[in-house]
């Protein structure tokens, strides 16, 4: 789910083969498994199938013809939904929050990462209020305190997370964004 | 409409050449809980004492049921503070001297209630936070929680309009902290009182109807609290 967004992200700087799409995708998120070509193929025939990226041409730089991708004005707009999107504030979403600002920095810009963290913080202290309300509610059991007590301690630091990522996204921007 | 009980705006305060606050908009209606956040520094716990009517604005005005509190006297501001508004800090309130239930009677003696109706009362309160049985017990014998319980009893006993508690759970474990809180939450919603909550803690703050996260001073409507 997340790699097909990656690599339209990826994409959103202009037209790329596989090969430098792996490289790009490992390069940019180290954290992340490395992408077998495999996989960045499978992706790319997805993604064609439903018309969010399209061929753009051949490329045959002394060793094998490669075949280059191109975002559609209709993978543009996926892009942006998801960008949009609140992940739904479970614990350990981390990996998927940092994609999505990685992302939004390569496909936009700074404010658009910033936009983005602020409604997943929003999104997150929301959840923390009905976990904590279900704490506070009479008749509550030890065992569903203590579950939310589990998810509240995560989500703190997914928060505590978000906070700093925000100090630092200039920082990350020309880290991203440098060839 | 909800109507707005305590409403700030355009609030500055200065101390010296630094601009605490500047131009911060706030209110909070008869009954909800509103957490003020954001990192140290930010103004959070100046804009509680202007709220309270404990310190004085720069610019800007702060109204109580609709009157302007920056225009009364300090003394009329203290009225104030002992009829309508309870105030809860980190620690170090209750008189080391007095026991838990004369520490959460004084309140209601310095209004003029009587020494026995005084201490009946406080006992309940006590009863309310858990801590009855502590009540003839010095704050010295007490734990940080156990105290902060009595601190805050204290701090409803007069049945204030607004509490104003300034990182109530600060000096405390997490365990105890949410104790205190849970016990004063429980409190105020079955009494109807407003409550500002400084915190810098979610866990805390998530306690709270809402919350407004200040940076720098002034509102920061990211609601990250870091710079950009």
């Amino acid at each position: 789910m997340s790699t097909a967004h990656v690599l339209l992200g990826l994409l959103a700087g202009g037209p790329r083969h596989g090969y430098d799409l792996k490289r790009a995708h490992d390069e940019r998120l180290p954290q992340a498994k490395p992408l077998a070509y495999g996989q960045v193929y499978a992706t790319l025939g997805r993604l064609e199938r439903d018309g969010f990226v399209e061929q753009s041409g051949q490329e045959q730089d002394g060793g094998p013809e490669r075949t280059s991708y191109a975002l559609t004005e209709l993978g543009r707009k996926r892009l942006d939904t998801w960008l949009t999107e609140v992940e739904p504030p479970a614990p350990h979403v981390t990996s998927t929050l940092f994609n999505k600002v990685v992302v939004a920095l390569l496909a936009a810009d700074a404010d658009r990462a910033r936009q983005y963290l602020t409604a997943q913080r929003a999104a997150h202290m929301t959840r923390m209020r009905e976990l904590t309300g279900v704490k506070s509610t009479p008749g509550t059991t030890v065992g569903d305190v203590i579950a939310a007590d589990y998810a509240l301690g995560h989500l703190d630091a997914d928060l505590r997370w978000l906070q700093t990522t925000l100090a630092r996204v200039a920082e990350l921007q020309k880290e991203v964004t440098t060839p | 409409m909800t109507a707005h009980l305590l409403t700030a705006t355009g609030v500055q305060k200065n101390y010296g050449p630094t601009q605490a606050l500047r131009g911060v908009d706030f209110s909070i209606a008869a009954g909800e809980i509103v957490a003020v956040t954001g990192p140290s520094g930010c103004g959070k716990s100046t804009l509680l004492h202007c709220l309270a009517g404990l310190l004085r604005v720069d610019g800007g005005e702060v109204r109580y049921r609709d009157q302007d509190i920056g225009l009364w006297s300090e003394a009329a501001r203290s009225r104030l503070r002992r009829s309508d508004f309870g105030v809860l800090f980190q620690f170090g309130q209750l008189v080391p001297e007095l026991t838990a239930a004369e520490n959460v009677g004084l309140p209601l003696l310095l209004a003029g209630s009587g020494r026995r109706e005084a201490r009946e009362a406080a006992i309940g309160w006590l009863d309310r936070f858990g801590v009855a049985d502590l009540a003839d017990k010095r704050p010295g014998a007490m734990s940080g929680g156990q105290q902060q319980r009595c601190a805050a009893a204290r701090a409803l006993v007069t049945e204030p309009q607004v509490v104003f508690a300034d990182e109530p759970t600060g000096a405390l474990d997490q365990l105890s902290g949410e104790q205190v809180l849970g016990a004063m939450v429980q409190v105020v919603r079955e009494q109807g009182a407003a409550v500002v909550l400084v915190t810098h803690e979610a866990t805390i703050a998530a306690y709270a109807d809402r919350e407004i996260v200040l940076r720098d001073g002034a509102v920061d409507p990211t609601g990250l609290g870091v710079a950009p």
